[in-house]
């Protein structure tokens, strides 16, 4: 493997503490290096922004629902150029949901080497992996969803600690998974029957078990499995006016639960696209904000953290793991709506959605998410997401960097509104005079969310020993004052290195790389009554056989890397 | 002493059995028996062993006879046709597995291919629909499990997919349907009073290119609206009776099939279809899925989806996709004769495409690749007998309601027989070769 020196750039590297000194980044047999002498090649980031390659923690980008906002939605084609055929690049096309091969290259286009797909429904999780193996470049992985799942229900409702880790160490194993993701808790169960729950005391029908019971549960198994990652959670209630009263008993729930890892993550749960679950407000009249109350709260509880899920202003695809939510949402709005319950484990929905700047609606919720992350004092706890598509694309973070890093470009959006006055008193947004640092959005993007992966040892960070994950934006934060040359050097990485070897040199996409997929593997005492109540349960009630249910690592995952856990009591 | 293999999947039709069991000889060469699986399925796995099969390349001659070749020199050619024609025609993919669709694609980018399913002659109407109005639909197990409800619309399971009743529908016993057919209500809606109608509870005879007149006064039914005395062929006093049913089940599920996708209507029948559901879930519970037809076109429509973006219609001969079903449809393409070279994979428009549709193909140069002789086979130039699919290779399949499942291997193909990816992944080689693109 090559060695490459890159010269002379801004480094910004929150684990080190480095703040834009000006240095020199060593490469080697794809990690990082102290020093080198005789580079194989040499790039002189003069003038430019050196960061490790960009971590999104939260992202929809594989998998059967993604699939579906493809193909049901032939005009997310027409919004964007279909970009050609060209040497090593695919033809690469999609505008809020991308196919495979234009994801990966915008997410290198940004800068960013490591994405983890947010909902695997397990029953699906071969075609997720399908989709991931064909992406290039980007480091991935998938998290199943367990908040519906029947042997969840069970275990969990009858306190059975142990089943439900034995359980979900069998699931993570069975479908390469990385995590435990939960989506509105019992209420996608109740979906099945075409209700909801909205409280974390709702009980979920015939189960007799609450999200409150469901939610504590999986945290406690989380770290009684020691997964790198915490419990990853959409809870009840999302995009509803007044939830965040459900949000903050939520949070709450993870008071008294202390990690327990040897991967460096220090929160319990993690809350994700937390701008969709900070509303107040009684109906959509008097939706206001509460990203205040709720970012006071991760604020001082250190044992949480959160993505925002950024409202970017676009016409989008929504989708989620919360199958009631998109059904509401589609009764709102009159698009078309698809739906896919998922036997025994959960569900999902889509529908697409134009946020408009014009609809104040939009404009506040645009104000919530901008707000909170700016009201945030610990960003290596708050990271940036869009909750890709489902508040706008990932390929608007560098817009979205450019909003939180000036004043005046919130400014410039909100003069743009038709109901400027409302959408301003609908949150505090317009009185944060707060403009986030480079090294602030680096906490956001990198080494914020790798350290809550649990991947920080390796990934989103410049330590020697790190796997070699570079980006370098043409970008001078020493001379530079025009807040859209933040955007579009963002949105243009000058190099981007990827375990060490270049996949985008001088711009050019020059390597579809060697990306790799992580996923979990857990040994839990051996545990004879799980193993039956598996068999039996694929025997009575899936229409899978379960020998025909473990997705094959080798057909179907590209340069598999396992994390092993004992977990044995 | 023969040995069973279990847990094996049927590649027949888009209900993609996964518990067939098979009994090969000790030496794994030969397949005995077939268990499980329905009469269509067992011949499919019986047929494999057919002493007739063809087991090497063959080019047809000037005389209209065959001349064996070698896998390398069918390889040649079928990367030159496709390399040589303006717009080549990629079509079938919906009776193979995912990895060979995969590698023809990488194949179609370069040579500007129209990548097409057989949707294109079966589903395509459903595809679309699902483009106007979304779809809101479930696994098969969510059936099993919960459905108390179940209508097939322009279906005929009993032959078509003879295990589904058994396996997901009307028989089966899940958490919530204990009791098997008697938990439910089973409603047919066809013209013709076809085998499965007379296993249901209701049987609604709609006079033939009817349904989307009926699907719509069903949904003026389920608003209250008055209807006239007759719709389709049914009085309005059937049509509230049925609608009181459908409100009155917890979980109701439409199953519908080409007597809609292919009848006067097309699409709009199913946009009918798929609005009538959405409305259903203002009152209950209600999802809806097509009866997909070969075992892998499910498939062929995801993995179009993923790398390009559109189920099937797929044209990249600008050098990027484009999509536009009555433009960019095998059928269309092929009749306007724009059509200057073919490769056919895994399907036989030879019997499912309109006559002047074959003609073309016979008039241009054709590879077909298909373990089979077919109607095909006899209008192409180049026939590339195969492994077959879910026996002698295994490979990603997904199943009607779009679960993906590994197909297995049953036993080795004849000696020194390819398997279409394995021979797609020559042509691309040599498609590399004469494009100088650097593999
Ligand atoms: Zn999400």
């Amino acid at each position: 493997m090559t060695s490459i020196l890159i010269k002379n750039g801004f480094v910004i590297d929150p684990v080190q503490g480095i703040r834009g000194d000006k240095m020199d980044i060593a490469i080697n047999d794809g990690k990082i290096v102290k020093n080198l002498s005789n580079p194989d090649k040499t790039i002189d980031a003069s003038g430019m922004v050196v960061m490790a390659g960009g971590v999104d923690i939260h992202s929809h980008v594989a998998g059967a629902k993604v699939n579906v906002g493809r193909t049901f939605r032939p005009e997310d084609k027409l919004q964007s150029t279909y970009a050609p055929y060209h040497g090593i690049r695919h033809m690469a096309g999609g505008t809020s949901v991308p196919t495979v091969f234009k994801t990966a290259y915008m997410y290198a286009d940004m800068g960013y080497t490591t994405v983890i797909e947010a909902a695997m429904p397990p029953l699906y999780a071969r075609h997720t992996h399908e989709e991931m193996r064909d992406t290039p470049i980007i480091d991935e992985a998938a998290l199943p969803m367990f908040g519906n799942n029947w042997f969840v229900l069970d275990y969990l409702k009858r306190g059975e600690m142990d089943n439900a880790a034995a359980y979900i160490a069998w699931l993570l194993r069975s479908t390469k998974g990385y995590g435990i993701k939960c989506v509105n808790p019992g209420g996608t169960e109740a979906w099945a029957w075409g209700l909801n729950c909205l409280s974390i005391d709702d009980p979920v029908p015939y189960f007799d078990i609450t999200p409150r019971q469901i939610v504590s549960g999986l945290m406690e198994v989380n770290e009684y499995l020691h997964l790198p990652h915490s419990l990853h959670l959409h809870s009840n209630n999302l995009g509803n006016p007044g939830n965040y009263t459900t949000t903050l008993d939520t949070l709450k729930l993870s008071e008294g639960i202390k990690p327990n890892n040897n991967f460096g993550r220090e929160q319990v749960l993690h809350h994700t696209h937390i701008q969709f679950h900070s509303y107040g407000g009684t109906t959509w009249a008097d939706f206001e904000s509460k990203g205040k109350e709720v970012m006071d709260y991760i604020n001082s509880h250190p044992a949480v953290t959160c993505d925002i899920g950024f409202v970017t202003l676009d016409e989008t695809t929504t989708m989620t793991g919360d199958g009631p939510f998109e059904y509401h949402l589609n009764k709102l709005n009159h698009l078309k709506w698809a739906n896919t319950d998922v036997e025994l484990e959960c569900g999902s929905g889509i529908v697409p959605y134009v946020y408009s700047k014009d609809v104040y609606v939009c404009g506040v919720q645009w104000s919530i998410g901008l707000e909170m992350a700016l009201l945030a004092k610990d960003h290596m706890r708050c990271y940036l997401t869009t909750d890709h598509p489902n508040a706008g694309p990932f390929w608007r973070y560098p817009r979205i960097m450019k909003w939180l890093m000036s004043e005046k470009a919130r400014n410039d959006v909100l003069a743009t509104m038709k109901n400027e006055d409302k959408v301003r008193d609908r949150s505090t947004l317009g009185s944060i005079d707060r403009e986030l640092t480079l090294y602030e959005i680096a906490q956001m993007t990198r080494a914020g969310p790798a350290k809550a992966l649990g991947l920080g040892s390796s990934v989103g960070g410049l330590v020697p020993g790190m796997q070699a994950d570079i980006a370098v934006y043409p970008y001078n934060p020493e001379t530079e004052s025009d807040p859209e040359k933040i955007e579009w050097a963002f949105s243009h990485a000058k190099y981007l290195i990827k375990s060490g070897e270049v996949i985008l040199n001088d711009g050019e996409v020059v390597s579809n790389g060697n990306k790799k997929t992580y996923w979990v593997d857990v040994k839990t005492t051996p545990n004879r009554q799980v193993e039956r109540d598996i068999d039996q349960t694929f025997v009575k009630y899936y229409t899978v056989n379960k020998n025909n249910y473990e997705v094959n690592e080798h057909e179907f995952m590209k340069n598999p890397c396992v994390v092993q856990i004992d977990a044995i009591q | 002493m023969s040995k069973r293999l279990t847990d094996i999947i049927c590649p027949f039709c888009g209900t993609l059995c996964d518990d067939i069991e098979v009994e090969v000889s000790d030496d794994g060469k030969q397949i005995l028996e077939v268990y499980n699986s329905c009469a269509i399925g067992s011949e499919k796995f019986l047929h494999a062993q057919s002493p007739d099969r063809i087991t090497r390349p063959r080019m047809k001659q000037e005389d209209g006879s065959w001349k064996e070749t070698t896998y390398e020199e069918a390889a040649k050619y079928t990367a030159k046709i496709l390399c040589d024609a303006k717009k080549p025609l990629m079509y079938g993919w919906s009776s193979t597995s995912c990895e060979a669709q995969s590698t023809g694609h990488m194949i179609a980018e370069q040579v500007g291919g129209v990548l097409d399913n057989t949707a294109t002659v079966c589903h395509g109407s459903t595809l679309i629909a699902m483009q106007d109005v979304g779809i809101p639909s479930c696994t098969l197990g969510e059936v099993k499990n919960r459905a108390d409800r179940i209508i097939f619309w322009g279906c005929n399971p009993a032959h078509a997919h003879p295990r589904h009743m058994s396996r997901y529908s009307i028989y089966s016993r899940g958490y919530f349907t204990g009791k098997g057919s008697k938990s439910r209500k089973i409603i047919v809606v066809d013209p013709r009073p076809t085998d499965s109608a007379s296993l249901a509870d209701e049987y609604i005879q709609v006079e033939q290119g009817r349904d989307y007149e009926l699907l719509s006064a069903l949904r003026a039914a389920l608003r209250g609206a008055q209807l006239p005395d007759k719709v389709s062929g049914v009085t309005k006093e059937k049509i509230y009776e049925i609608v009181d049913i459908l409100k009155g089940g917890r979980f109701v599920v439409i199953f519908f099939g080409m007597g809609v996708t292919h009848s006067l209507g097309k699409n709009h029948n199913i946009d009918m279809a798929i609005a009538l559901t959405a409305d259903l879930n203002n009152y209950t519970k209600a999802s809806i899925i097509a009866m997909r037809g070969h075992y892998n076109v499910t498939g062929s429509g995801q993995v179009l989806g993923w790398q390009f973006g559109f189920p099937f219609c797929v044209d990249l001969s600008r050098g990027f996709a484009r999509y536009n079903p009555g433009e960019t449809s095998s059928n269309d393409l092929l009749m306007r004769g724009e059509v200057d070279g073919c490769l056919v994979v895994g399907s036989d428009p030879g019997s499912h495409f309109p006559i002047a549709s074959v003609k073309k193909i016979h008039d241009i140069p054709t590879v077909c690749i298909d373990p089979h002789t077919t109607p095909t086979t006899a209008v192409s130039t180049c026939h590339v007998p195969v492994a077959i699919v879910g026996i002698e290779v295994g490979g990603s399949c997904y199943r009607m309601d779009n679960v993906p499942i590994e197909s297995r291997k049953v036993v080795d193909p004849p000696a020194g027989m390819l398997t279409d990816a394995e021979f797609l992944g020559l042509v691309l080689k040599e498609v590399n070769h004469i494009k100088g693109v650097a593999e």
